[in-house]
């Protein structure tokens, strides 16, 4: 399996690793206090990892170029092969069901609000999802239609009283009318201009958050922001918590019901085409830049929607929380739990969110592992986690 | 009657470099034209500027659809030439590779369909009807093509010679009245040659078609082609019946070089 | 749209020269210092944003590490030259050593970055790459904070105010002259390098047509690789000068610097030299002309706007070509 040639060539990597992450790793200067200390055992550590993600590496790189030559089809991944076993289907659904609705009752509140956050980047990771994975638009900027969701709530309830159902709907429009504004004159531009469009799209809804202190209180944010009513009954904090996680599950699900129904609409199948080769589908009759638009404004409502929920939850926003971490944070969502698949951007979605909401001792490591799994899923497994499959159809032969 | 399709005069730009000088070509209902050329010649640039993927610098294109006025084609943009009624295929396969057979088709049903977003998400019962038209419509065209056994299967995992005709399967899904094929042939074995030989001319026939075709593949053009255009260094340097063409003495000038090569 | 443009134009600069011819009569050695410190500005764009330009001009991608590699840079130096000066060595040692780490170290990470995240996507589509470069970048980040610290760490400063400019001082400091002098030339190097070596020219083949450029006997491969080594090494010079001259570093500082010389490189019209560097003057300038006079909280958003005019506008830049698809 491994050979000596490779094993020798780990070992250089391993030393220019050790080499070359020595300033950063080994060295810690205090330039306040003036004092150096040197972690040799960093040195020592860089040169194991590294010797060892070298082997692998090429191993892994090995095997790829080995599947490209040979023709093997890939396997259906295991979900979609349990969820089209009609045997195996409804037992399936029925107990994520039960387990869905038990879950608030059966755990504390802490764990329910973990859970309704991991659930809210299910629904942004879906949305986001329409524009990065369905339509192949990398949108950085996702958070500014979170954000845009967020304060919509907090400021119209703030300064009218309007409740939450009420700017479920005007916020979503909200979020279309941005999305469209912001799309309109950035979608002409070649895919990776629209990144850096974006993101900086991103960053000036932040700062103008945080500068304009007569719209939303600038850094110091906005509170008390009331939790959803049910039929204008206001629930005890601990029962708002259960309501709040029943919202989200709701809402979930009719992301879920509509983004499956979209992917395998005419317009769903537009952005797939649009994604695969722009000039071949503007060559087929499809108008890129409506299809582009369309994609965009629809993840920007999804955002929005996402973005009221989490003011609801929190009952607290600053511009903070809408960083370009957060969008990027979203976008790891996506790419790792597999670019235009439902089903893999929810696992994604709550792996990454709940780990690390759990394994407290690596929670700062986060953004590292992050950082590292995109290369890595781009690089071995583009199709990430659990890859998307097209729908089937049966046919008769209508003539012989 | 006025050709289904008339190009006067077009010429191509690229900073100093003339890919296209003035060509003046037509091509009437029912035909099969052939637009052949060395390499490099411009022919696939004459297919960009009609399609509209490239905007040329000089010259026009106007179309008559069958049983429709005469219109100006230039200036478009390209799914609005498609809509038109031209249809292309690429030299360069160019299938979406995220989606099966079938859906391949049915994208080139789509400036023929209607359903929006708010549809796709509501599903009232005309877009359901639409929608199951569209399937049983593609599944036609791709029995039609020969490519039935394939429907469910993903366009990249299909053999070569399947995805050169799953592209003039998508072209005809488009509705067209005009076919722009590019090197349909390019690449395929002598057998699937021949196949596709008959293809064209059962397209023709039945379908109502008029095909105009680019192909290095001299014995297809000359089986196939009721009028030959060549071009070469972006001019049109003659036009005529297959006949015609094997005795052009310019012809033979142009192609001499290229022999040797391509034999 | 030709007609719309120019009126445009006028609309715009119009009011914003007259505005600036009576702001220079009032005040004009406030003009003086705020053209200064934008060219100075500038000129740091300028070193960063040649990086971009030449890798997008040879793989059409945006690198999005490389304001991280610029960040290391920054640190290499900080942490090479408080471990000499606690070792007590002698100041002008100190310099050359910490400017020569840092260039090192950056080459070997541009290199490595390359080697890791771009080159096994180089035929995969362009999306991919993108995101592989954003992992790179998110990555590098947290690595820098997670070993080092997420605080600013001050940084002591490398250049000494030279005695003889000292009647100067008051408009433009030793250091801000330092950091214009050393980027022209830097770039009179840098051109030297692509006109008349052989790698240079191998570079510019390169960009132009890949498969060509095999063909007639060019190793890609190293051509990339060497594209990348000499982006990151303008990249570093960048980065010492910056910490010189602001006087702290941290983890982040590639974020920013990195979007901005994009700006300028795209400003400049992406894929060109000269338009890098034209873009960067042009925008640094110009920030420093409107944090000077109008808002300076709003800076950043400043360089977004205009990159978004530029792109709708003309995406090509000042100096680039229109590109033709192949198709």
């Amino acid at each position: 399996m491994v050979t000596k040639k490779e094993i020798k060539l780990s070992f250089v990597i391993a030393l220019w690793f050790m080499v070359l992450t020595f300033p950063i790793m080994v060295i810690k200067v205090n330039t306040i206090k003036h004092i150096v200390i040197f972690r040799w055992e960093n040195l020592l550590w860089t040169g194991i990892v590294c010797f060892f993600a070298s082997l692998i590496w090429n191993y892994l790189l090995r095997i790829k170029e080995e599947k490209k030559k040979s023709d093997t089809k890939d396997d259906i991944p295991i979900v979609h092969r349990l969820l089209q076993n009609e045997k195996f289907r409804i037992p399936f659904l029925a107990a994520i069901c039960l387990f869905a609705i038990a879950y608030p009752f059966v755990f504390s509140m802490y764990h329910t609000s973990i859970l309704i956050s991991a659930l809210i980047y299910v629904m942004l990771g879906l949305g986001l999802n329409i524009v990065v994975g369905l339509a192949g638009l990398l949108d950085l900027g996702y958070v500014a239609f979170y954000a845009v969701g967020a304060y919509a709530y907090a400021l119209l309830n703030l300064h009218f009283g309007i409740s939450f159902w009420v700017v479920l709907p005007i916020s979503a429009l909200l979020g279309t009318i941005f999305g469209t504004l912001l799309g309109y004159p950035v979608l002409r531009l070649r895919g990776d201009y629209l990144a850096i469009v974006t993101l900086g799209f991103g960053e000036i809804i932040r700062i103008i958050l945080e500068n304009w202190d007569e719209l939303g209180n600038g850094p110091r944010g906005i509170g008390n922001i009331p939790a959803p009513s049910f039929f204008g009954h206001q629930f005890n904090q601990h029962n708002s918590v259960i309501y709040i996680y029943f919202v989200v599950i709701a809402l979930v699900l009719l992301t879920i019901f509509f983004v499956n129904r979209l992917e395998n609409s005419r317009i769903g199948r537009a952005w797939i085409a649009l994604r695969d080769d722009e000039i071949a589908c503007e060559a087929m009759g499809i108008d890129k830049f409506k299809t582009k638009l369309t994609a965009f404004a629809l993840g920007a409502t999804w955002a929005a929607l996402g973005g009221v929920v989490f003011a609801a939850k929190t009952s607290f926003i600053n511009p903070m929380s809408f960083t370009i971490w957060e969008s990027i944070t979203i976008l790891c969502v996506v790419v790792i739990g597999g670019m235009g698949s439902a089903i893999g951007v929810i696992a994604g979605a709550l792996v990454l969110i709940l780990l690390p909401e759990y394994l407290r001792a690596v929670a700062e490591y986060r953004m590292l592992v992050f950082g590292a799994l995109q290369v890595i899923v781009m690089v071995f497994k583009p199709e990430g986690l659990i890859r998307s499959i097209r729908k089937t159809y049966k046919f008769e032969k209508t003539k012989e | 009657m006025e050709p289904i399709l008339n190009v006067k005069n077009l010429t191509m730009n690229f900073g100093g470099l003339k890919a296209l000088d003035d060509i003046t070509l037509a091509v009437e209902k029912g035909q099969i034209a052939a637009l052949i050329g060395p390499n490099g010649a411009g022919k696939t640039t004459f297919f960009n500027c009609i399609t509209g993927i490239y905007e040329p610098t000089e010259g026009n294109v106007k179309i008559t659809p069958p049983g429709k006025p005469t219109q100006k084609l230039q200036g478009l943009k390209t799914n609005l030439v498609t809509e038109k009624g031209l249809a292309r295929t690429f030299q360069n396969i160019r299938l979406f590779e995220g989606m099966t057979v079938l859906e391949n088709v049915m994208i080139g049903r789509h400036c023929r369909l209607k359903s929006g977003i708010i549809g796709a998400m509501l599903k009232p019962s005309s877009q359901k009807k639409e929608e199951k038209q569209a399937v049983v419509d593609s599944y036609e065209i791709l029995e039609k093509i020969g490519l039935a056994q394939y429907v469910n299967e993903m366009a990249v995992n299909l053999p070569y010679g399947a995805q050169r005709r799953l592209e003039i399967a998508r072209a005809l899904a488009t509705e067209p009245f005009l076919l722009l094929l590019d090197e349909p042939a390019a690449g395929m074995n002598p057998q699937e040659t021949k196949e596709l030989d008959d293809l064209i001319i059962w397209l023709r026939d039945n379908e109502d078609l008029s095909i105009l075709l680019i192909e290095h593949d001299m014995k297809l053009v000359m089986s196939l082609s009721d009028n030959i255009h060549v071009v070469d260094y972006g001019r049109k340097i003659a036009e005529g019946t297959p006949e015609e063409i094997k005795s052009n003495p310019d012809v033979i000038k142009a192609y001499l070089g290229d022999e040797s090569e391509d034999a | 749209m030709r007609l719309f443009n120019i009126i445009l134009g006028v609309a715009v600069v119009g009011p914003l020269g007259f505005f600036g011819i009576k702001e220079i009569i009032a005040d004009p050695v406030y003009f003086l210092e705020l053209f200064l410190g934008g060219l100075t500005r500038g000129s740091i764009y300028a070193l960063i944003a040649l990086g971009y330009t030449m890798v997008y001009g040879i793989i059409q991608l945006i690198n999005f590490a490389h304001g991280e590699i610029y960040m290391i840079g920054a640190m290499t130096a900080l942490i090479v030259a408080s471990v000499l000066g606690l070792w007590g060595w002698n100041s002008a040692v100190i310099v050359i050593l910490a400017i020569v780490f840092a260039i090192v170290y950056s080459c070997a990470y541009g290199f490595t970055v390359e080697k890791i995240a771009y080159k096994p996507l180089r035929t995969a589509p362009r999306l991919s790459a993108l995101i592989s470069a954003i992992g790179m970048s998110l990555f590098l980040q947290n690595y820098v904070m997670l070993a080092q610290t997420p605080e600013f760490m001050p940084f002591e400063s490398l250049i000494p105010d030279f005695q003889f400019w000292e009647p100067f001082a008051h408009i433009i400091t030793a250091v801000e002259m330092t950091i214009i002098v050393t980027t022209v030339i830097t770039m009179i190097l840098l051109g030297m390098l692509i006109k008349f070596t052989k790698i240079g020219k191998a570079m510019r083949a390169t960009a132009q047509d890949k498969i060509m450029a095999s063909l007639v006997g060019i190793n890609v491969n190293r051509v990339i690789s060497t594209t990348f080594v000499v982006g990151s090494a303008t990249a570093a010079i960048g980065g010492v000068l910056i910490a010189c001259h602001v006087g702290q570093v941290n983890f982040f500082i590639g974020f920013l610097a990195g979007l901005k010389a994009f700006i300028a490189a795209v400003l400049g019209g992406i894929g060109s030299i000269p338009g890098a560097v034209l873009g960067s003057l042009v925008l640094g300038i110009s920030e420093s002309m409107f944090t000077g006079y109008f808002w300076s909280e709003y800076e950043d958003v400043f360089a977004f706007t205009i990159l978004v005019i530029i792109l709708i506008f003309r995406p090509s830049g000042i100096l680039g070509k229109d590109e033709i698809s192949k198709v």
